[in-house]
């Protein structure tokens, strides 16, 4: 997407589709976590690389818009630049990589570190909006388990994760109970962000493209990560601290270093990394040129 | 052995001219019983006499053709089940009754451990401690005869009679007033149905279960069931104490069943 | 050295000019005109049409050249086109009745109203590699051609069925102010209409539609079709202005029909007729419109009381899995990174071999085993 989109409307969708996708938007925020179905269109770039998440962004943004996109946490990798890219050329947005500086953040994977404030919003991009999918292959069976709000079956992967391995042994994508209604599928995150969703000041807006459905957590929504009472909710922690800025608190990418199985751990989110190099004066090779 | 004397006037489920057609062809037509709490009543017939259609439409899993269910629940009394939303009869089907089917594969979830499978009621009616489910599954596992160290294997590695009696532990655990059996000892050996048999007996009476019990094997109803109703070609055609109908059968039908199996 | 994982633009830029050389080929040869592949390669162009749901044969022929003949990847750029398209109307329900045919054969009568039209088909061609295509040749002598058809209406079969009433009436038919749904712009709802489900299906992947109407024969569905007609040729599309209040034609294009009928023994309130299996596909598709009319008559089993646990019979399994677009989106769409999940899976996997190996050395394991 290197020419300038002539021809095409302003954010690539037709008006008629924003608002359709606006509506969506709406009622996803207007009943958190429910999965609201919408007449997801066919976009430029393939489904699973992000059409859920493109699409809401297209339908919210505009020309004052400051837009960050980030994939695995990073803003330079591969799909990231592309969907940035994306929208410089048919929305043209200043783009940024500063967390703090975005008004709306794309993510696939990950929630920045930096914690989002009011009036920001965070664009989750989701392969599979349905946390009950893997116990219940039929659509029409789980949006029935929803109404009723039979969640067993959950519990009970739950239950057998702690009789087999002693601990909750799913790392990602960790299921939320968003305002004690709607169980949820957070997207691929890890569950390290999990806590993040709770009670955020920013709106969050999760796209699913090809399955065809938005949700939402307004500003402030309680989401609890399930648990049994006798085994809490909990997040991964390293023993290690990253190799380029130190930090203990981030998640951390695994980086191997040589053929001998040497390997080292740094920061996911890149910007985060770099702000904290830079406050430390280290020299910075990593900060993306120009953009920010 | 009048149950109903001994437990008072209501019944617990009563039927009446309970149809289920498929287009011209009759699956059950105009069954009418009462069952009294803690009662088993058996429903006895060759294979296509329509008797699990019949369970099936009793268990709500099948919505009949015509006539009237109506249980007499907990919290409310006396409702017709058919009018509850699926909501209402969705909970009565996970916690004020139970579905023992023939095969424990399909009753069972066989990707988890017999623990979770006797869990999941529990967890779907709201418990979240961990370390009470695990016991109260250790509890009704040790009612079924199931070792306490087999708690956390798949029912894939226990045997078709441990299976069916996880499948029992399961449907048990919420502590149903009402449980449907189809065919629970089919497909079982000799000695293992005999055992089998045995459990279930005292099952039913130290917890007062009332039961819809469908068998083609009169040595089974013989054991369990107070009352019996005999099926034909959809239709009751004889209902009656076990004893009676067993040791004096008034109709053909009944007669050459009862003289084609007992004497084995 | 961990820059080296994550991509830059430079890398994209790269690989994209990578594939622009790679696309054109050895530019001593001549390139591919769009023209050529509208002319030449016209099946490929009408299959890229109907499943990129986009009547265009020029845009298709680019997509198509565009990618490298790749046809799942022109459907999807025509997709991604058309998804940009304002709508101004919706046409009227065309009438392939009167239908220019080309082609037009029925399985169910020897002869009818009108005739067996042959056309320009494969069958009955031996599968011989043709090696004087190789050797670029002068232009084939023209086809004979026969007085062109004035009769201008040329009934159905399924029409003539009907007048006996041996055939059941299109749900259309009797309700034409019924909402039609539209996939385009509408998330799929389950249970799908009809509606929903031809839509999905006109626009859905070759092969799997073939492979489940081949499954459908093979004793996965209990169906018994027989082909009553298909037919192809032009067909004129006409829409009515709102302002104008009438029907204007406003052009014409190819399509290729099929109806399937099936026997159906009757229910409590039916009598027994034949059912319908409707296909409809852009250009000459022959194969998609075949396909889709045994997948839409085995999606209605459960409607007609029949039995239907095979595949083809299961609307959400067929329907969500047809879309070539969306399937190839989410196959291919692991590799996209994924390292973030995969480490948290990598912790968790050494954490619990940690414990695990803990307990051997403990001796613990000895006795769960002795358990067992």
């Amino acid at each position: 997407m290197n020419t300038k989109a002539a021809g095409y409307n302003y954010a690539y969708l037709d008006e008629q589709t924003k608002r359709m996708i606006r509506r969506a938007i709406l009622k996803a925020v207007a009943i958190p976590g429910y999965q609201v179905p919408f007449g997801s269109r066919e976009m430029p770039m393939p489904y699973g690389w992000g059409t859920g998440g493109v699409q809401v962004t297209a339908a919210l943004i505009g020309p004052l818009d400051v837009l960050k996109v980030i994939d695995q946490g990073a803003d330079d990798t591969t799909n990231a630049v592309s969907i940035r890219k994306f929208f410089a050329a048919v929305a043209e947005v200043a783009t940024t990589t500063a967390t703090e500086r975005a008004t709306i953040v794309q993510t696939r994977h990950r929630i920045p570190e930096t914690p989002l404030r009011e009036g920001q919003i965070l664009v989750l991009q989701v392969p599979i909006p349905e946390p009950l999918r893997w116990l219940e292959p039929r659509e029409a069976e789980t949006r029935k388990m929803h109404a009723l709000e039979e969640y067993g079956a959950m519990h009970v992967s739950l239950y057998e994760d702690l009789a087999r391995h002693g601990r909750i042994a799913k790392t990602y994508d960790y299921p939320v109970l968003v305002e004690g209604r709607y169980l949820m599928r957070p997207s691929p995150i890890p569950k390290f962000d999990n806590p993040k969703l709770d009670r955020s000041p920013a709106l969050m807006l999760f796209g699913a493209g090809r399955e065809r459905r938005i949700y939402a957590l307004p500003p402030h929504t309680r989401v609890e990560s399930l648990a049994f009472e006798d085994h809490p909710f909990e997040v991964e922690t390293w023993e290690a601290r990253c190799r380029l800025c130190g930090a203990e608190d981030s998640y951390l990418d695994e980086v191997i270093v040589d053929d001998a199985g040497g390997r080292m751990f740094v920061c996911s989110d890149t910007d985060y990394c770099n702000r904290r190099q830079a406050a430390q004066g280290k020299p910075n090779p990593e900060m993306l040129g120009g953009k920010a | 052995m009048s149950v109903a004397e001994r437990t008072g006037p209501q019944p617990l489920l009563r039927v009446r001219g309970m149809s289920k057609r498929y287009g011209r062809r009759i699956g059950c037509a105009d069954v009418d019983f009462d069952l009294y709490p803690g009662e088993v009543i058996g429903v006895v017939g060759e294979s296509g006499s329509g008797k699990t259609t019949l369970l099936n439409c009793l268990s709500a899993q099948l919505e009949p053709s015509a006539g009237s269910l109506v249980y007499d629940t907990r919290e409310r009394g006396p409702v017709a089940v058919f009018d509850l939303s699926e909501a209402e009869r969705r909970r009565l089907l996970r916690t004020d009754w139970g579905l023992v089917r023939q095969n424990p594969r399909e009753g069972l979830r066989m990707s988890v451990s017999a623990g979770a499978n006797v869990g999941e009621r529990l967890m779907a009616v709201g418990a979240r401690n961990y370390g009470q489910i695990r016991g109260t599954a250790e509890h009704w596992l040790a009612q079924l005869e199931i070792a306490a160290d087999r708690i956390d294997d798949r029912p894939g590695t226990f045997s078709g009679g441990m299976q069916q009696r996880l499948q029992i532990a399961r449907n048990l655990v919420t502590r149903p007033r009402l449980v449907f059996m189809d065919e629970p000892t089919g497909g079982l050996d000799v000695s293992v149905q005999a055992r089998l048999l045995d459990l279930l007996r005292r099952l039913v009476g130290d917890l007062d279960l009332a039961c819809v019990l469908v068998t083609h094997d009169l040595g089974v109803v013989r054991l369990l069931a107070h009352r019996l109703l005999v099926m034909q070609q959809g239709h009751v055609v004889e209902q009656g104490l076990t004893d009676q109908v067993l040791d004096d059968p008034q109709h053909p039908y009944t007669q050459m069943l009862v003289s084609s199996i007992l004497p084995v | 050295m961990y820059v080296a994982v994550k991509g830059g633009e430079k890398a994209i830029e790269n690989a994209h000019a990578w594939l622009a050389e790679l696309r054109r080929g050895d530019p001593a040869l001549a390139e591919l005109g769009v023209e050529q592949i509208v002319q030449q390669l016209r099946l490929a162009v009408d299959r890229v049409m109907t499943e990129g749901s986009l009547y265009d044969p020029e845009l298709a022929a680019l997509a198509i050249k565009q990618a490298r003949g790749d046809l799942i990847e022109a459907i999807f750029l025509l997709r991604a086109y058309r998804t940009t398209l304002p709508r101004f109307a919706a046409a009227c329900p065309l009438d392939t009745a009167r239908m220019a045919l080309k082609r037009r054969v029925s399985a169910t009568f020897k002869d009818l109203p009108g005739g067996q039209v042959l056309g320009p088909t494969f069958d009955y061609t031996h599968r011989l590699l043709d090696f004087a295509l190789a050797a670029e040749g002068a232009a084939p002598e023209p086809a004979p051609e026969a007085e062109p058809d004035v009769a201008g209406t040329l009934p159905r079969v399924t029409d003539l069925l009907a007048g006996e009433d041996l055939i059941e009436t299109a749900q259309s038919a009797e309700d034409e102010e019924r909402h039609v749904a539209d996939i385009t712009r509408e998330s799929l709802s389950l249970p799908a209409g009809r509606d929903l489900r031809l839509q999905m299906l006109a626009r859905g992947d070759e092969g799997f539609l073939l492979a489940l109407a081949y499954s459908t024969q093979r004793g996965f569905g209990n169906s018994h079709p027989f082909a009553a007609e298909i037919r192809g040729g032009q067909v004129d599309v006409s829409l009515v202005p709102e302002e104008l209040g009438f029907e204007i034609e406003i052009g014409e294009i190819e399509v290729t029909e099929c109806q399937m009928v099936n026997q159906f023994l009757g229910g409590e309130e039916t009598p027994p007729q034949f059912t319908r299996g409707y296909g409809l596909a852009f250009g000459q598709s022959e194969r998609k419109a075949m396909a889709m009319a045994l997948v839409d008559r085995a999606l209605r089993a459960a409607e007609l009381g029949e039995e239907s646990d095979a595949p083809a019979n299961d609307a959400e399994f067929v329907l969500y899995h047809c879309d070539n677009v969306q399937a190839t989106g989410f196959t291919e769409h692991l590799k996209l990174p994924h390292y973030v999940d995969f480490q948290s899976e990598l912790s968790m996997l050494r954490r619990l071999r940690a414990e695990f190996l803990a307990r051997e050395d403990s001796g613990e394991g000895d006795d769960q085993e002795a358990a067992e």
